[in-house]
């Protein structure tokens, strides 16, 4: 099953291929990865999408804690959290599939961000299912290039600590 | 607060950690700071002849201490030199911190001469380590890396030094308690779950202790000892446990796993309750997991959270000190008014009786031959009878560890250094030199094979430099044996590889380093051997050319089950 982890860890140099290496070191996958800067700027926020049983997720979520630099590992898949991700694709956009990209895109509350003679870049932001269907839907028009983020989440009002 | 260069402060920091031996090897990326040891008279400082060997050493000098082994290297080869030694502690956890040179600030990352990228390199072998971006960090690094170093599962911690901060002038202020944000491990064990398993070792009729490396470095033997006494808990021990609780108490059944005893690999296959004690059911302990401890309940105290449910289903977990948690269990029972200990007792009676059955029927041995030849076993017995079991024997990797492990009978912790995760042969003899240093009174012995003893025979000269009248028994088989064994057992004795055919004498080549060597090729020459290498006050090589291809028994095939045991 998949796990967002959300990680909390020091801002330090080094500390992201600490975590990559303990990924790859101990055979765990990672299906995507972002980080960033939190308020503070002393430190950063990991959100990972990862996949496994109980005790596997278990033995990632002691592994990570174990890192000295980490401070504190979230696991966001307990439902008080909303996910979002955003993902940028370049459609094939002539004269007869520029309408139903366009129409696609509107559904999904996307957006075109960049126009071209034969193409579009649109830009949809959501849940990672919803990125998923919409790039199902366009894939028979014509994708030229997607570049996804991957996850982050945010705990909802009240649940936070 | 004082203005110092960065040696000094390093040097300063040293010294407030308690720190008194440091083993290193010398280059210019710390050519300053060597130059600064010179003026510390509190500092001694072991030159080594290979840095693996620096490491080893204030590993070895941490294992018999419990403080803090320090290791100075460096930059380029001579941290790459280190990495196997902090692999080997970080495998064992061992409290080392290494201090290794790097190229200056500005360099770092243009392929520098004697440039490398060490903190990347060791990062999955290190418990934590730190590259010392600027000279206003370097006090407080050193400070967290002796902390980190030896709190929690302890582990080595390697803090990489540009040149220009060593060089650099810095403020030096004193020290401050340490707090750290995302480093605050637990050692105190959760008194729900004592209860919980002190109850479930109320019921058990078939209990067994499994102690590993755990309780050792947690200074817990003596909870331990309270513990499997006022309960009449039989006691079975990792590699990384001997000397945890006596090995020649009648609780003890000795080492569990691959050449683990008869008795102790049956008793944990059939009893009813593992309590696992600061040990990680690593496979060479478990064998096939599905038939390990397979009717148990278990309870695993652990400083170390990962260490819990990773291979084995664990029903009560309890995160603590190995100390802590023994200790908070001793004094749950001490607080039972209406249980009586004798009745407690009486109820393994005939778990007891099961055991005997086993070690009656199999007791740990060897077939005597009855003739000249010497048996490896034999050795290692006259050792452990002419010290009186409790010299500090460190070992190299191979037959001769298993033997060493099997037929010394360990009586107290810090006595047993071996490289057990790792398995790194060359781990013995520096080992050795860090133990005796540190503890100069004591009969220091490496069991070495006569393979292993060549990866880092060069320190016999740091042994003779210093005087460290450390002793080496060579169980000479003119084999790298252990994996000769496997050959003869599992690849149709096939043994490629495995003959060390061209070898030097040794008993010449320790008079070349100023050694005293000594050989023996019969059974009666034995003794006399070793009583010479204790009386004698210098570093001493002792050859015995054992019989060639004796193996190492009860063992259990890699992947099967231990009750599948090949016995004598
Ligand atoms: C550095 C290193 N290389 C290879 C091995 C694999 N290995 C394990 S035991 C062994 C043989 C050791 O031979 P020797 O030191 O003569 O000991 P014996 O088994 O003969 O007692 C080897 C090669 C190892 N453990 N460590
Ligand atoms: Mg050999």
């Amino acid at each position: 099953m998949k796990h967002t982890l959300s990680v909390l860890l020091q801002n330090k140099p080094g500390v992201l291929s600490r975590v990559t290496g303990l990924f790859s070191g101990r055979g765990f996958n990672i299906e995507s990865l972002c980080v960033a800067e939190t308020i503070d700027p002393t430190v950063s926020r990991l959100t990972l999408v990862t996949s496994g049983d109980e005790s596997i997720i278990e033995q990632i979520t002691k592994q990570l804690h174990k890192l000295i630099d980490v401070i504190k590992v979230m696991d966001t898949s307990e439902g008080v959290y909303v996910e979002r991700e955003m993902v940028l694709i370049r459609m094939k956009a002539d004269a007869q599939t520029r309408a139903e990209v366009l129409r696609i895109i509107d559904i999904f509350r996307g957006k075109v961000v960049d126009v071209g003679q034969k193409s579009y870049a649109v830009e949809v932001t959501g849940s990672a299912s919803k990125i998923q269907a919409v790039i199902d839907i366009l894939r028979p028009i014509g994708i030229k290039e997607i570049v996804r983020t991957g996850t982050v989440a945010i705990s909802r009002a009240g649940m936070s600590k | 607060m004082s203005q110092l260069t960065g040696a000094q402060a390093i040097v300063s920091c040293l010294l407030e950690e308690g720190v008194t031996t440091i083993f290193g090897y010398p280059g210019g990326a710390v050519i300053d700071l060597y130059d600064e040891l010179m003026n510390s008279e509190k500092l001694e400082h072991i030159l080594v002849r290979h840095e693996q060997a620096a490491v080893h050493a204030a590993d070895g000098y941490a294992r018999v201490t419990g403080k803090v082994g320090v290791a100075l290297l460096t930059s380029g080869p001579g941290a790459t030199n280190g990495v196997t030694g902090i692999a080997t502690a970080y495998m064992d956890s061992i409290p080392v911190v290494i201090l290794t040179g790097q190229v200056p600030t500005p360099l770092i990352g243009n392929d520098a001469f004697q440039e490398v990228d060490i903190v990347g390199i060791t990062r999955p072998c290190t418990k934590h380590n730190y590259l010392v971006g600027s000279k206003d960090e370097l006090v407080q690094t050193l400070r967290e890396a002796f902390h980190v170093a030896r709190t929690g599962r302890p582990g080595p911690v390697l803090v990489d030094l540009p040149k220009n901060i060593i060089n650099g002038l810095i403020t030096y202020e004193p020290p401050q308690p340490i707090k750290m944000d995302s480093y605050q491990p637990n050692t105190e064990p959760h008194p729900g779950q004592i209860g919980k398993a002190c109850r479930m070792i109320m019921e058990a009729r078939k209990p067994v202790l499994y102690v590993g490396g755990g309780v050792i470095l947690a200074n817990g033997h003596e909870e331990l000892a309270e513990l499997a006494t006022k309960l009449d808990i039989p006691v079975t021990m990792t590699l990384m446990g001997l000397g945890a609780f006596p090995g020649n108490h009648p609780l003890s059944m000795g080492m569990l796993g691959m050449h683990g005893t008869y008795t102790a690999n049956m008793a944990v296959a059939k009893c009813d309750l593992l309590i696992s004690v600061g040990a990680r059911f690593d496979d060479r302990v478990t064998g096939n997991l599905e038939s390990f401890a397979p009717h148990a309940k278990i309870i695993h105290i652990d400083i170390d959270p990962t260490s819990i449910s990773k291979n084995v289903h664990v029903d009560v977990p309890i995160v603590a000190d190995c100390k802590r948690g023994l200790e908070a269990m001793n004094t749950w029972f001490n607080n039972q008014q209406d249980i009586s200990v004798a009745q407690e007792k009486g109820k393994h009676q005939q778990w007891f009786d099961k055991i005997k059955t086993w070690s009656d029927a199999h007791p740990l041995g060897y077939i005597d031959d009855n003739d000249s030849s010497i048996k490896p076993q034999y050795v290692v017995e006259m050792l452990d009878k002419l010290t009186g079991g409790d010299a500090i024997i460190t070992t190299e990797v191979g037959q001769h560890q298993m033997w060493a492990a099997q037929f010394y009978k360990f009586k107290l912790p810090r006595h047993f250094l071996t490289s057990g995760g790792l398995g790194t042969m060359g781990y013995g003899l520096p080992a050795a030199i860090g133990a005796k240093i540190a503890m100069p009174e004591k009969t220091v012995i490496d069991v070495a094979g006569d393979g292993s003893i060549q990866m880092n025979i060069q320190e016999l000269a740091t042994a003779r430099q210093y005087n460290t009248a450390v002793k080496i028994a060579i169980l000479n088989n003119k084999y790298l044996g252990m994996v000769r064994q496997w050959q003869e057992l599992f690849y149709d004795k096939r043994y490629a590889s495995t003959g060390m055919d061209v070898a030097p004498d040794f008993v010449e080549l320790a008079k070349a380093y100023g050694a005293v060597g000594l050989r023996a090729k019969t059974k009666d020459e034995v003794v006399p051997v070793i009583k010479e290498a204790l009386a004698t006050d210098n570093t001493v090589v002792m050859d015995f050319n054992i019989i060639r291809e004796e193996g190492v028994f009860p063992m259990v095939p890699a992947g099967k089950a231990n009750t599948e045991m090949l016995l004598v």
